[in-house]
């Protein structure tokens, strides 16, 4: 009775148990597979899980990374190091699990990044075992292909449009995967999941494929590529919660630290990297601050905080009275800043 | 947490940016930059008050014109429920976009003017909420301040829609009326105090209560193949597994599945996602599935129950609303997106342009312009397998795209 009752479940179970029961059964190790049944029941049991539980915006991510496999031929993901990146990064690890990543990561390397985001970067691309590449706005300076900024407010935020069009011409890249998101941004909110650039990657905003249901239609001709907006639909309080509930790990200037800043035009900067211009006149102090996004360094402030967990990251989100962009000195050139420079091709 | 997609819908400056913008403002999900930033150019403008449109008008055109030219999605959340509202622009050009933005929510809001009232855009505004099969529909009667917050003028208004509702195709589809001011805030987040005869729900509260399956369309499991995962690593050596999403209905390990179009059977050996192992995937996940058997299937293919055969075809007829600026020909052919499954079709007959503001059908026509809405039979280079879209909104919906430029020309609904 015994043994047949065993010789069931192992038949569920594995072939080479079934086997070592049939030909090698006697009593003295029956105790032994007993409990190896036991083990394997029990393992069973805690990995299949009843009924998935939904999340419409991470199945629709999901849904949207396997477009771009299936659709595209070139694909890349832009990955800057920063938050939303990070969760493009886990979405499509769930896409293709257990395959790796399909695709390559692709960095645009303004050169005044926060040193923590660079080192967190390798560390991440290692673990996925993904191929990273990284090309510099520094080279495109050094080229003369375009001319560095100057002033109180210079930045390498809009420079970094010709080192990614270069990169997608170097690599023939058709799908540029990024983590833009609707709710950054007013001109961001009009554009579609699969956005279609022309050959010299402009965005035309008035003439806009109609995305209908969940059909994404991926057709382009030679030399056009499109860009692609998995989390379009998410918030930053989306983002920040995916963060706390899948325990990713993200750089450490997201946490509140000690940092030396000084105030300008009622924004926060970091005094502790030379990038960021500083007048002799403007005051040094050391104050607990994090970071919201981390773009490029010269463009982007830092807010007052005492959120050193991600718990405390969220609860601060949830209460916040300024947009996320509020903190990027970018947007504040002009109403239609952002409009402007995706025309141009920035992401 | 739950998301809730909202349509809207309604004329050319019926109110739609301004009631958003309202929603946003009464949640309190407006920021202080974004706010500041409305004020100073609200106040440029010359204005007297908060022009809220301007939050969702994103683009240069949009702003100098003043009205919507193209959908832009908005999201705020209660601590109940995230939503996203598509803002639809209200021009008759702008058919196809209402199209675009109602296909993808579960619930819609058609404003009506006040001192306007039924207009021809209404009807043709209901008709299109109608044929996609929004389950739940608001009608919100806007500007009520400039008509007095008269009772008389919002039942004479009701009534006149009434009257619309007895010619829908859909007629499970919940309606509810609701006066509103989305400059003043009457009745959006919170009640109205000018109108105490209204006692019905304020917006917001109409959505709060709104359960979220409720909204959706049940039908039955359809889970098209996108994409096979084929690791070739030690671990997984012989792993083989189909990615897509499940559509209408739920699918568990132990389920005898057909492969279509090869009408393969197996069984659901695996239901992954991500690297958890499930018994039971419920509708709209995207999961991987491994088959007990090594069948072949590949991108396009789909996985139904056994006994639950969706109709497998290479004609049929759909209305269809046309989208490109270069017309509809009969004979034209296209490519015909079902799902992420691809095929040709060739127009075969064009039974007639359906008049959008239920004024009839017109016979005689045998091309498409850019926002008609007709009843068209396609014939195919390979059969699809489809449900009519009353049965099956994922798959019985598909898009039709232009070969020469690419562009997605048209969306139909199977009959
Ligand atoms: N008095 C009053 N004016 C309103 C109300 N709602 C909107 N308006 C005004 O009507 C005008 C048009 O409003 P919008 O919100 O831009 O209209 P819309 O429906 O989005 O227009 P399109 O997007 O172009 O179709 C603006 O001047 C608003 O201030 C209301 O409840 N009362
Ligand atoms: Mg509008």
């Amino acid at each position: 009775m015994r043994i047949a009752y065993i010789k069931n479940k192992l038949l569920t179970i594995d072939e080479s148990f079934v086997f070592r029961v049939k030909y090698q059964t006697n009593n003295s190790i029956l105790s032994t597979i007993e409990s190896e049944i036991d083990t394997v029941l029990s393992v069973e049991h805690s990995e299949v899980l009843g009924a998935l539980r939904n999340n419409d915006l991470e199945n629709e991510a999901i849904y949207i990374f396997r477009e771009v496999a299936a659709q595209f031929e070139r694909p890349v993901l832009l990955f800057s190091g920063g938050k939303d990146s990070i969760t493009l990064v886990r979405l499509a690890q769930k896409a293709f699990f257990p395959a790796k990543i399909p695709f390559p990561l692709l960095h645009i390397d303004t050169g005044h990044n926060f040193p923590e985001t660079i080192a967190f970067r390798d560390k991440l691309v290692k673990e996925l075992g993904v191929e990273l590449i990284v090309r510099n706005v520094q080279d495109s300076i050094d080229q003369g292909k375009v001319v560095e900024e100057s002033g109180k407010y210079a930045s390498r935020n809009t420079l970094q449009t010709t080192t990614l069009l270069d990169a997608i011409e170097e690599f023939k890249f058709d799908a540029c995967i990024g983590g833009a998101r609707r709710d950054e941004e007013k001109a961001r909110a009009k554009e579609r999941v699969f956005s279609v650039r022309d050959d010299f990657g402009q965005w035309d905003e008035k003439n806009q494929r109609p995305e209908v249901f969940d059909m994404l239609n991926g057709q382009i001709e030679l030399g056009q590529n499109v860009r692609v907006f998995p989390i379009s639909n998410w918030t930053e309080l989306d983002v920040w919660s995916y963060i706390q509930k899948e325990n990713i790990e993200i750089p450490s200037i997201y946490f509140a630290h000690k940092r030396k800043i000084f105030l300008r035009d009622g924004f926060i900067w970091s005094a502790e990297d030379d990038v960021v211009f500083r007048a002799e006149d403007e005051v040094v102090e050391e104050r607990m601050v994090r970071f919201r996004t981390v773009g490029d360094m010269s463009c982007t402030a830092a807010v007052l905080s005492e959120a050193d967990t991600i718990e405390k990251v969220v609860g601060e989100i949830r209460e916040s009275k300024i947009s996320e962009r509020g903190a990027r000195i970018d947007d504040k050139r002009s109403e239609a800043a952002m409009e402007k420079r995706k025309q141009q091709g920035y992401f | 947490m739950e998301v809730l997609k909202i349509a809207t819908a309604g004329s050319v400056d019926d109110g739609k940016s301004t009631l958003i913008g309202r929603l946003l403002y009464d949640t309190k999900s407006l920021t202080d930059d974004k706010l500041e930033a409305i004020e100073k150019t609200s106040k440029q403008k010359g204005y007297d008050y908060l022009d809220f449109s301007l939050v969702t008008d994103g683009l240069v055109a949009e702003r100098e014109q003043g009205i919507t030219i193209d959908v832009a999605h908005i999201y705020f959340s209660t601590p109940n429920k995230s939503y996203i509202i598509a803002d639809t622009p209200g021009h008759v050009e702008y058919t196809r976009n209402m199209v675009t933005g109602a296909s993808t929510s579960q619930a819609a809001i058609i404003l009506i003017d006040a001192r306007k009232g039924v207009i021809e855009q209404t009807n043709r505004h209901f008709f299109i909420n109608n044929l996609l099969r929004i389950k739940d529909v608001i009608v919100a009667v806007n500007k009520m301040d400039l008509v007095d917050f008269s009772e008389a003028r919002y039942q004479e208004i009701k009534s006149d829609f009434e009257e619309l509702m007895g010619k829908r195709d859909y007629q499970d589809q919940k309606i509810t009326f609701i006066p509103v001011s989305a400059l003043k805030g009457d009745n959006v987040v919170n009640r109205s105090e000018n109108m105490t005869w209204y006692k019905g729900q304020t917006l917001l509260e109409h959505f709060e209560a709104l359960d979220k399956e409720d909204v959706y369309n049940v039908g039955t499991p359809r889970f098209p193949v996108q994409y096979v995962i084929r690791p070739k690593t030690e671990e997984f050596h012989d792993f083989r597994g189909f990615a897509g999403k499940v559509y209408g209905g739920e699918l568990s390990v132990g389920d005898e599945v057909v492969v279509l179009p090869s009408m393969t059977k197996s069984r659901i050996k695996e239901i992954y996602f991500y690297d958890k192992k499930y018994q039971t995937a419920t509708r709209r996940s995207s999961v991987t599935i491994t088959l007990e058997d090594e069948v072949n299937v590949s991108r396009g293919d789909m996985l139904v129950k056994v006994g639950d055969l969706p109709t497998v075809n290479k004609e049929f007829t759909a209305t269809i609303s046309w989208m490109d600026s270069q017309n509809l020909n009969l004979g034209n052919k296209y490519v015909l997106q079902h799902g992420v499954n691809k095929v040709l079709a060739k127009v075969e007959n064009i039974h007639h342009k359906i008049e959008p503001d239920y004024s009839g059908v017109d016979e005689s026509v045998n091309s498409l312009a850019m926002n008609d809405i007709a009843l068209v039979t396609f014939r195919l280079n390979k059969p699809i397998f489809y449900d009519t879209f009353k049965e099956h909104r994922t798959n019985g919906s598909f898009i039709l795209i232009d070969n020469q430029t690419n562009n997605t020309a048209g969306v139909g609904f199977i009959e």
